[in-house]
């Protein structure tokens, strides 16, 4: 059983987070990455060599190894369903030492000074975080390539991590602001399965400890208007993690990293570039054959420049709503599918009335009345924070204003006299085997 | 979850709760064996205090096949939900009902609102307490063989519209358990029970929710030797539109003691429980096969019994495959008492101008499905039998007649409900005595 050390209540001030090196004292874990400890034989417990070889899986192939042999006795056990994660986030290699600032504040790399082979990347429209700042990283095996797809997540080779670390600066309209590091969610790619944890950072902000239950963090800091803001921030815990990832084949899958939200500019260390053509100059993506000008590109929610209202709600709505409100995810028997892709005006929301919303309707009879925000349940449910109403279900404890806003002016710019239902209900809900709540 | 766990996982749920061995018989037997060649269940003893949570949260995290998670006696202050996914055969089981408490009164939201949520076969929570929960108390989702033994749910503010939908509320489950538990203050339903097949709830008292017992869109559970009192609702066999399980039958809800319902409705605005009228004793809506038989059914102001397809809600239904209809229903030998003195709510209110003040034990809202009638009569397994209720009186308020915007012509008289009646099977779970 690990320890979760507890944060302090308080932001950290400026001067205790130096620049420094993170480097934790070598564990028998980070020793499986230096050699054959697992060749032992008899005194090895299966267990251990089980926890070997995925050692071995994940920081060899970060580190350019081989993957290990197959340790003796397991082949003849099942692999244990249970991923077995590192004790502490520095075990990755992902980072070579924590900075006190964010160069490029809430964008760019975040306060880190990279390993070699990892690649730090952005989305053009994020799912709304409680307003913090969230830094994501890459790293394939060497010489391995993610496949492409244009509307779907990567496909990514065994042995990737995806880390994304939240933080919260001192002062969110600075970006030379100290930034404080809450946790880093870390996605490994192991014999074909995704498997999810998050990492909480300590109070020195030297590393990450193994956070499999969740966790609640007290974090406070001067909002974009000046205001002083507070807020009891969650750490999920793993199965939490599936709540969002999970679909109707796997446990966990990514939800970023798809090509239509990586086909937008980066900072990079080195300059600024399109990151689908990033990822290609450096190797480690492979299957996008079409120009990047032609290929799909979501919105930027907040960039005028990058669509007009309905791309940039549609795009926002996407990353908030669709993991769960697409027709094969969780909230599939809604019948509401929030996903980009879906073009069909009543399965958006548009005029169509809820399945088994209960007091999540809250006395409204449609998803999106056009013209009409304050009848439209969709706006009342990103408006709330009640249990039971508020969406999305989890990974949200604060009203996003700007995101609301933005719902709020497209449900208004809609076409009111626009496929007005001669009779209330006329749209056929998408029942099919998924649990929901009723009477 | 894996189906070749199932019998396992089970058999050594049922063996670590202690309850009787399995009847004699192949299938039993082969159980014992599986359980036997397994090595000893591990037990994960946790106490109240600090970082118990994350404890638990860890526990259920490792859990392995058959694990029993003792919660020791004290008051476990729970900010988020508790989550068991995928692993069968794990128990959870506190000192006892009042001695092992699980608050979640200073749950934080954006973590989903449940206080323990479990994805799991042969999964058992017995003998302790979960209160004050933002949403459902125990959200069981697709389990076989589950068991809620000696379980409270407790809403301590008593009714209020901001507490919890869900008490116990396992859903899609097949085998499933309720034994010596207590729901209290649901602002939907205490004991609800869902889209599932073969259910037991027995021995189970339900106070001051707005539903007491909910059976929905279920089929095969036997309701017996329960109180439910004070709620608005006492006891309600439902079927629902839009659900992923269409249709719910083979309910009998026999001996049990449904009394003095006539909590104001505490529901929060659109569920479909917050239309329930105050002082409702048993609903039945658009349920099939539904036997009520030797229950005490006494002093709920509006009625003791209501009978009524799904029409009779004036709510829309967008699925004309679905059928709204209660049918097959067979009342019988009930001890009626007291009530439909106060009828209150919107449709009652139009009813009362219609029968009166004073309403009858028995309401009927008499629709029927001509498309299944044969030469004019409906055939005997869509009747509706009414017999051996001592005096009870009834109703059918001709809801066709006022749906069609004519005069409802009422009949008090229970001739055309006379028959045998079907006597439906006892539900059997397997090593449940």
């Amino acid at each position: 059983m690990h320890r979760v050390m507890p944060l302090p209540a308080t932001t950290v001030p400026a001067q205790a987070v130096p620049a420094q090196k993170v480097l934790a004292p070598l564990t028998d874990q980070s020793q499986y990455r230096q050699g054959g400890r697992h060749r032992r034989g008899n005194a090895v417990s299966w267990r251990r060599c089980w926890h070997v070889l995925v050692m071995a899986a994940v920081c060899c192939a970060g580190c350019g190894r081989p993957q290990a042999p197959q340790p003796e006795g397991a082949a003849t056990q099942a692999p244990a369903k249970k991923f077995t994660w590192p004790a502490r986030l520095s075990e990755f290699d992902l980072f070579e030492s924590v900075l006190p600032t964010s160069p490029a504040g809430s964008q760019g790399s975040g306060p880190f000074v990279l390993a070699k082979g990892v690649t730090p990347y952005g989305l053009n429209t994020p799912l709304f975080s409680d307003y913090s700042w969230k830094y994501r990283h890459v790293r394939l095996p060497d010489g391995a390539q993610a496949t492409y797809h244009g509307d779907a997540a990567f496909d990514f080779p065994d042995g990737t991590v995806l880390a994304k670390t939240f933080a919260y600066p001192d002062d969110m309209r600075r970006d030379d602001s100290t930034v404080r590091l809450i946790e880093t969610r870390v996605l490994v790619k192991h014999d074909g399965e995704w498997q999810a944890t998050a990492y909480l950072w300590n109070g020195q902000q030297t590393d990450a400890e193994l956070a499999r239950a969740g966790h609640v963090s007290q974090v406070s800091w001067i909002h974009d208007d000046g205001s002083p803001r507070e807020l009891d921030y969650l750490v999920p815990n793993v199965n939490q993690c599936k709540g969002c990832h999970q679909t109707a084949e796997h446990d966990i899958m990514p939800l970023g990293p798809k090509g239509r939200n990586l086909n937008g500019d980066f900072s990079y260390a080195a300059g600024t570039a399109n990151q689908l053509a990033h990822w290609q100059a450096t190797g480690i993506l492979a299957g996008l054959d079409e120009p990047i000008d032609a290929a799909p590109r979501a919105a930027v929610w907040d960039d005028t420049a990058t669509g007009d209202l309905a791309a940039r709600a549609r795009a926002y709505l996407d990353v908030n709503c669709a993991h769960c409100h697409n027709p094969a995810g969780a909230a599939r028997t809604t019948g509401l599918d929030l996903s980009l892709t879906q073009s069909e005006p009543a399965r958006i929301g548009v005029w169509k009335t809820p399945v088994a919303a209960g007091r999540g309707a809250g006395g409204l009879l449609f998803n999106v009345v056009p013209g009409k925000p304050d009848e439209s349940i969709v706006l009342l449910r990103i408006y709330s924070l009640e249990p039971q109403v508020m969406m999305p279900e989890l990974g949200r404890r604060m009203i996003h204003d700007e995101g609301v806003e933005l719902i709020r002016q497209w449900i208004a710019s809609l076409d009111p006299g626009a496929g007005v239902p001669d009779t209330p209900g006329g749209v056929q809900p998408n029942v099919d085997s998924q649990p929901v709540d009723a009477g | 979850m894996k189906r070749s766990m199932l019998v396992t996982a089970i058999a050594a749920a049922l063996l670590s709760t202690g309850c009787a061995p399995p009847r004699g018989g192949a299938t039993p037997g082969t159980t014992a064996v599986s359980v036997t060649a397994e090595p000893a269940p591990k037990v994960t003893r946790i106490e109240p205090g600090e970082g118990a949570r994350e404890k638990i949260q860890e526990a259920l995290l490792d859990s392995e096949e058959g694990e029993t998670i003792e919660l020791a006696e004290g008051t476990f202050a729970i900010d988020q939900t508790l989550s068991l996914f995928d692993t069968a055969g794990v128990t959870i089981r506190g000192a006892g009902m009042d001695k092992t408490i699980l608050d979640f009164k200073g749950m934080i939201s954006g973590a989903g609102g449940e206080g323990l949520l479990v994805k799991a076969d042969g999964f058992t929570l017995r003998d302790l307490t979960v209160q004050d929960t933002q949403s459902d108390a125990i959200k069981i989702e697709g389990g076989h063989g589950i068991q809620m033994i000696g379980v409270k749910a407790l809403w301590t503010a008593g009714p209020s519209t901001k507490n919890g939908g869900y008490g116990l509320y396992p859903v899609q489950c097949h085998d499933v358990l309720i034994d010596g538990c207590e729901a209290v203050g649901a602002s939907d339903a205490g004991i609800y029970v869902g889209q599932s097949e073969n259910v037991i709830v027995r021995n189970s008292k339900a106070h001051e929710n707005v539903a007491g017992i909910e059976i929905e869109n279920t089929t095969a559970a036997d309701v017996y030797d329960n109180e439910s009192y004070g709620n608005t609702g006492g006891l309600l066999v439902f079927v629902l539109p839009d659900l992923p399980k269409k249709d719910g039958r083979q309910c009998r809800v026999f001996n049990n003691r449904i009394h003095d319902n006539n909590t104001e409705n505490f529901g929060a605005e659109g569920s479909i429980v917050s239309t329930v009228p105050a002082g409702s004793g048993v609903i039945l809506m658009a349920s099939d096969e539904v036997e009520v038989f030797d229950n005490e059914i006494a002093d709920n102001q509006t009625a003791n019994l209501m009978l009524i397809s799904y029409q009779s809600t004036g709510r829309p239904i967008n699925d004309p495959n679905w059928d709204p209809y209660a049918e097959g229903i067979h009342i019988h030998d009930n001890r009626f008492s007291g009530g439909g003195n106060q009828p209150t709510g919107p449709l009652i209110d139009e009813l009362a101008q219609v029968i009166g003040g004073t309403f009858p034990d028995i309401l009927y809202d008499g629709l029927v499905d001509d498309a299944k009638r044969v030469d004019g009569d409906l055939p005997p397994e869509y009747a509706v039998v009414i017999h051996d209720n001592g005096d009870a009186n009834f109703i059918n308020f001709d809801m066709a007649a006022t749906l069609a915007g004519g005069v409802p012509v009422v009949s008090y008289d229970l001739a055309p409900h006379q028959g045998e009646g079907a006597k439906l099977p006892a539900v059997v779970i397997e090593g449940v005595e």
